[in-house]
């Protein structure tokens, strides 16, 4: 039986049948005839935020937290580019996202209508797919779609852009198991000649590291298991790119911290010097990679990866297996099972003693001061009193992202959310709200600079109307701080527009919010402002006053080799030549 | 010197120097991609091309399947191999793209163009570029009496060589429609 509803009522039908709880959406002419819709039924909670970027975020925040996708609901035209940042972020992160935006009616596309942009060729670079639907007798199908596209494969954002006409007009609608299946069907088990070659590379290597990344995070909870069961079961040591952290524990006995440009000493060097390099779920970024011609020269690389396109894209690899973690390593742990496999554990030995010696350097060891709050020391503190909690972090962009990534510990997967690949400040306070909106009871904190909080801090006002008591840990710096370092590092120490005039009085604005704004600038008070700022049932902004001129170390300075690490102010000076300063 | 002791400025290579052991050399290729017919499908297709500045030296595309919606899309590139590769996986990942496939490795192919090419002039150059058709196998699709319209089809190159012969006869306009090619055999 044909079931005939308008447009709207199929979006809003379809999103309920894909299991939809959650729509972060600002509305506008565009979308009105949805907005209407949503508002007639109980079962998706409508979230509205305050600018679309926002809604991107949030939506990003709530599926990195869930692992079930993000759905945003925004208007045309600017609603539309308002949330192309959003969008961007999730492409380079492979965060599954939905933005649905509603368009000018069909016959008037084309001719500069009021609030008209030409939103699927805006976005055609920054989605995984997206689709201008003509037709309401296509919408349902289309969505459904949609949701397989964002979340099979690498996951991604996807846009639908539906015209007001096609909202109003009356259409069938097909249910989810009724939709037409896609072609697109990534491939999810690995080759098994491959994986065999990845088994027996195993059994011969002396030097070896597990360099995981964000694919373990998306492959679900059942890769991070397995990842964990290949370490137990080899003893090999683990690093994480930024987007991996906390699928293999931080408490874990083999866990070396992070690796990369700002990562540890004993990470990079292990990955400069190692004999075998199994990659599962990681990309090769520039961040990770520092100089590509001096990468982990002597390794034998196994590369797990459910992209085709990011094998061999920046590193030559001598095995790679396109496949999803989760099945991969399924089939890894089997054989390995299967064939009685052992390690070397003689070379193992020798190998676990020099990254002892590496570890013995103390990489993220600082200078603490009674007289200022270290920001590295702020999150120490931070870590200690939050410790054994349900918490989830998020984060802005700069200095402090990277001490947080450094300093706290995270000890499952999904508890760390921040932007890397695209590195957007303003990410992390909408981020906080959508994580708290999908995990009510927890302790939600966004680790922020003060100039990347003020891109969205309109925000808090979402977070007051939802009380999502989100905690805004804010490590003020008074800096672009990370701009500062790089302009200390390779522009002579001319600090161009680099520092942050004119804050407001951070306290005064919680106040106008109408949550609690703390202020801590003394080390020997920082604990209790802490602790007051976790047993405030709301939402809390916290200016952390920390010393300005703190620069983020270790750290591979650009063009340089893992082994070309700097560990500390005294070794900055001159350390990247003219061909390094023209990277990013 | 940093805690390392290495040198300063030891560097002399870009973070982003992609050097590769498939080589530097660069190599052409045509690639066969079969996609759904959809709306902007050509339009993302040439946007994945800018946007990570890969070369198109050709590029043709129509529909070869009505009922299933599918078209097919020839495009003729220039890279190292290891960009080619990469060109190759970033097409086989796109959403609407169903098989892609690389004439230049995957076997003998047959490539062919066509072109449309208006000559005019009177006299000796008139007769000469008649000839020249003939022994191209070109044909007349349009003539007055100053002027023709050859129309050819052949490789790329039997294309370019008659359009040399052209220019001292008189030639006005090319119009080509690039390269169209198919695997030979089963
Ligand atoms: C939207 C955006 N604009 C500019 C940048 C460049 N950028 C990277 S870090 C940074 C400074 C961030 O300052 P703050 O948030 O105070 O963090 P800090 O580094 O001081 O900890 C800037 C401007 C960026 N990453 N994102
Ligand atoms: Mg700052």
């Amino acid at each position: 039986m044909a079931r005939i509803m308008t447009g709207a009522q199929i979006v809003v039908q379809a999103l309920k049948d894909q299991g939809v709880d959650t729509v972060f959406g600002y509305p506008g002419g565009a979308v009105l005839p949805i907005y209407d819709e949503v508002f007639q039924q109980n079962d998706i909670r409508h979230v509205l935020v305050r600018h679309e970027q926002g809604a991107t975020h949030a939506a990003e925040g709530y599926a990195r937290s869930t692992g079930k996708p993000g759905v945003v609901l925004v208007t045309s035209g600017p609603g539309a580019t308002n949330a192309v940042t959003g969008m961007t972020d999730a492409l380079m992160d492979s965060i599954p996202i939905i933005v649905l935006t509603g368009q000018v009616p069909t016959f008037m596309i084309g001719n500069d209508a009021f609030q008209e942009a030409d939103t699927v060729g805006i976005t055609r670079p920054c989605t995984k797919h997206n689709w201008l639907v003509k037709d309401t007798d296509r919408l349902a199908d289309t969505i459904h779609q949609a949701f397989h596209v964002a979340t099979s494969g690498r996951p991604g954002p996807v846009l639908i852009d539906i015209p007001k006409d096609v909202q109003f007009a009356d259409g069938e609608y097909v249910a989810p198991e009724k939709a037409r299946t896609s072609h697109y069907q990534p491939r999810v088990k690995g080759d098994i000649d491959l994986i065999t070659l990845a088994v027996e590379a195993i059994e011969r290597a002396e030097r070896p590291i597990i360099y995981s990344g964000g694919g373990v995070v998306n492959s679900g909870d059942r890769a991070s298991q397995l990842l964990r069961e290949l370490v137990a079961a080899t003893n090999f040591p683990i690093t994480s790119t930024l987007m991996g952290l906390g699928c293999y524990p931080a408490s874990g006995k083999n866990w070396m911290g992070m690796l990369g440009m700002h990562g540890t000493y004993e990470a990079n060097m292990a990955m400069h010097g190692c004999d075998l390099m199994l990659c599962i779920g990681a990309r090769f970024d520039d961040r990770i990679t520092g100089r590509v011609d001096a990468f982990s020269p002597d390794s034998f690389k196994v590369h797990i990866d459910i992209d085709p396109s990011s094998i061999n894209k920046n590193i030559h690899v001598d095995v790679p297996v396109i496949g999803d973690v989760g099945h991969v390593l399924e089939d890894v742990l089997a054989l390995w099972k299967e064939r009685g496999s052992k390690t070397s554990a003689g070379g193992l030995d020798a190998w676990w003693r020099q990254i002892d010696a590496w570890k013995d350097v103390k990489s993220l060891a600082y200078r603490n001061s009674e007289k200022v709050i270290k920001p590295q020391y702020a999150l120490e503190r931070l870590e200690a009193l939050t410790k054994g909690r349900d918490r989830y972090i998020t984060t802005e962009v700069g200095q402090h992202q990277m001490w947080a990534a450094q300093y706290l510990g995270f000890e499952e997967p999904n508890r760390w959310m921040t932007s890397g690949g695209l590195g957007t400040m303003g990410y992390g306070l909408p981020a906080s709200v959508g994580v708290q909106i999908a995990h009510p009871d927890a302790l939600v904190i966004n680790v922020a600079g003060e100039a990347s909080w003020l891109m969205n801090m309109q925000e808090m006002g979402t977070a007051m109307q939802y009380r999502a008591p989100v905690k805004q840990f804010i490590l003020n710096n008074e800096r672009l701080g990370m701009v500062r370092q790089w302009q200390e590092l390779l522009h002579g120490e001319r600090y161009s527009s680099s520092w942050s005039e004119s804050l407001p009085d951070f306290v005064k604005l919680a106040e106008a919010f109408g949550c609690k704004g703390i202020i801590c600038k003394d080390p020997a008070d920082l604990d209790d402002a802490i602790q007051e700022m976790l047993d405030y049932d709301g939402p809390v902004i916290f200016d952390c006053l920390v010393e300005k001129h703190e620069n983020c170390f270790p750290m591979i300075p650009s063009g340089k080799a893992h082994n070309e690490m700097l560990l500390s102010d005294a070794a900055m000076s001159d350390a990247i030549d003219a061909e390094g300063a023209v990277l990013v | 010197m940093n805690a390392l002791h290495l040198k300063k400025g030891s560097s002399k290579h870009s973070a982003y120097d992609l050097k590769n052991p498939l080589g530097d050399h660069l190599e052409t290729h045509t690639l066969t991609v079969l996609v759904d017919n959809e709306a902007g499908v050509l339009a993302r297709v040439i946007g994945l091309f800018s946007g990570r500045g890969y070369n198109i030296d050709s590029l043709t595309v129509a529909e070869v399947d009505h009922e299933g919606h599918l078209s097919r899309i020839t495009v003729v590139t220039t890279g190292t191999p290891a960009v080619i590769e990469q060109i190759k996986a970033q097409l086989g990942r796109m959403v609407p793209v169903h098989s892609v496939h690389d004439l230049t490795v995957e076997g003998a192919s047959v490539e062919r163009e066509l072109a449309l090419v208006k000559v005019t002039g009177t006299g000796e150059k008139r007769v000469e570029a008649m000839r020249t058709s003939e022994v191209f196998r070109a044909a007349v699709v349009d003539s007055t009496l100053e002027s023709f319209v050859f129309e050819i089809t052949g490789t790329p190159e039997k294309i370019d060589a008659f359009v040399r012969l052209m220019v001292p006869l008189g030639l006005e306009e090319v119009a080509r429609t690039g390269i169209a090619a198919i695997s030979r055999g089963t």
